[in-house]
């Protein structure tokens, strides 16, 4: 038997707006959860104090500052490489094969496992290269991790500078250098920023990557060779040990208000960027 | 040398060095992993279930097949639930309605995987257990979670694949009298059908690679699944779980375990390439 078409519409839609409410559901429990069993816990004195007791009482002071420590560092080592690369590939090349393996190896790069960098950085910068399990370790790795997500944003952002700007320049007398320092990248950096704070988004919640690299040493890191212990793997040891519930959520919340907030400023930012060139 | 020239160099320089830690991470892995698949033979590693590395064996059949089996029921359920979403926000709902939408969604992508586990296990994982009868922490709340974690990657290209197909497509088959469903599904969805395939493809990528969320819900026992209440232990996880303390032989066959993660992901790389190519 064959229903009309209007009938079929009629049922496919219903059915589609169904699945898509559920989708939408789901996502709002997600949030909504973390927010009210996590949010009533970060108090001002839960961020400012140390964790106590394997992070059974007390706050997260040095998990935040290992996290802070860690991702900076990572940002720090990535973004010449990333930004170079982007570079390179928009202003000092032409489109050919070695543009074309460049790209190819970001975006595997891209598709590379957290479980699979963890355990290059283990047997790489802990084992051979003797660092230990320790911020430099685990910076490292996460910076290899958001390395294509940098050159891929930074491509972008350098591309999308209008082409009369470099004719201008050449016609000046400017070399190519001074071009691309002084009027390519400064139009650009908003768009590199955006990819920069994606970056910071990713390295905040990674969890796979620094367990095996950083470690999970409680302690605040002084020096690069300690080892720390971030937000997102206090929080998943406190989860999986089962110390304490009302302090896993209340990391959770800290963890995952702060990820939002930056990847939402990000978005703003590149929305912002898009109505400019467009 | 001209300083243009000398600039030129550093600049390739990093940018080879970008592609190198890719070489590295490959090297590194094979090397450290490959004596052992040689050591226990290629054929008593991925044909055997028997992992108990202290004492010499090291086969790794259950936990391909539940990566095998996770992925695809995290498939079964992102695939319907991630489609039916881009649908309705690329051509059933109101503007306003998609240009919220979307980057909710596409935000969602950054909540971490811990989370989701976490989640898992105080919420679905005693569902399972109390309703579905078994321990809870299975094959079945794995696939879940991974299935909800895959949906904004899934949306957010999906979206993109049918935004893309020209509005003339419509609009031409929508005169011919079709309904706005007929054409969604014989004109829109055919014409966006690589895109499509690409975010089904990084999907599943992203499933078989995820850790953290799967050591949480999945259960970690080392055995073949008899049922979808099982609990399994994934390539990921057994990397994972036992990393912390292994040494010798049993570090190396966590690398070897690695290797065939590894090639399995970049299988579906080399796909998703292929197909973004034939577009």
């Amino acid at each position: 038997m064959r229903l009309p078409p209007r009938t079929v519409q009629t049922l496919m839609k219903t059915l589609l707006w169904a699945l898509t409410g559920f989708t939408l559901l789901i996502l709002v429990f997600i949030i909504l959860d973390i927010s009210i069993k996590g949010l009533p816990q970060v108090t001002f004195g839960f961020l400012v104090h140390e964790p106590q007791d394997m992070g059974r009482h007390g706050g997260i002071l040095s998990t935040i500052v290992a996290t802070a420590y860690i991702t900076l560092l990572a940002i720090v080592l990535a973004v010449p490489f990333g930004v170079g690369t982007a570079i390179y590939l928009t202003e000092y090349t032409r489109e050919g094969w070695t543009t074309r393996i460049i790209r190819f190896g970001a975006e595997c790069l891209a598709g590379v496992p957290s479980i699979i960098l963890g355990l290059f950085g283990f047997v790489l910068f802990v084992m051979k290269l003797g660092f230990g399990w320790s911020v430099l370790s685990g910076a490292l790795t996460l910076g290899i991790m958001v390395l294509p997500i940098i050159i891929r944003t930074s491509e972008e952002a350098i591309k999308a500078v209008p082409q009369e700007y470099r004719q201008v320049c050449f016609s000046l007398g400017m070399s190519q250098w001074q071009t691309v320092t002084r009027i390519v990248l400064p139009a650009a950096l908003p768009g590199i920023t955006t990819g920069i704070m994606l970056s910071v988004g990713r390295s905040l919640g990674e969890t796979a990557v620094l367990l095996f690299t950083a470690g999970a040493a409680l302690r605040t890191p002084v020096t690069m060779f300690d080892s720390g212990r971030t937000m997102a793997v206090h929080f998943y040891i406190l989860a999986r040990e089962g110390l304490s519930m009302p302090n896993a959520y209340g990391t959770a919340a800290v963890l995952v208000i702060s990820i939002l907030a930056i990847n939402l400023a990000a978005y703003t930012m590149m929305q912002r960027l898009m109505k400019k060139y467009s | 040398m001209q300083p243009g020239k000398f600039i030129e160099r550093v600049l390739f320089l990093l940018a080879l060095s970008s592609i190198s830690s890719l070489a590295l991470i490959t090297i590194f892995i094979f090397l450290e992993g490959g004596p052992l698949i040689y050591f226990a033979g290629l054929k008593n590693f991925l044909a055997s279930s028997h992992w108990a590395p202290t004492k010499g064996h090291f086969g790794i059949l259950a936990m391909i097949v539940s990566s095998l089996l996770v992925t695809l029921g995290a498939m079964v359920i992102g695939i319907p639930l991630g489609l039916s979403c881009a649908i309705v926000l690329a051509e059933f709902s109101p503007t306003r309605l998609k240009l919220v939408l979307k980057p909710t969604l596409e935000l969602l992508a950054g909540i971490p995987s811990v989370v989701y586990g976490f989640l898992g296990v105080v919420w679905l994982v005693p569902l399972i257990r109390d309703y579905l009868g078994g321990p809870g922490l299975s094959l079945l709340a794995a696939a879940i979670i991974l299935g909800i974690m895959i949906l904004p990657t899934i949306i957010s290209i999906s979206i993109d694949a049918l935004s893309a197909v020209p509005a003339l497509y419509r609009d031409g088959s929508i005169a011919l009298g079709a309904t706005q469903w007929q054409t969604v599904r014989r004109v829109v969805l055919p014409a966006a059908s690589s895109g499509i395939m690409t975010a089904i493809i990084l999907g599943m990528g992203r499933a078989v690679g995820e850790t953290m969320a799967v050591i949480m819900v999945a259960g970690n026992a080392l055995k073949l699944p008899a049922s979808i209440l099982d609990p399994v232990r994934t390539l990921t996880s057994n990397i994972a779980l036992e990393l912390g303390y292994a040494a010798g032989r049993h570090r190396e066959a966590l690398f070897a375990t690695g290797i065939v993660l590894f090639v399995i992901i970049m299988i579906l790389n080399l796909c998703a390439t292929l197909v973004t190519r034939r577009r």
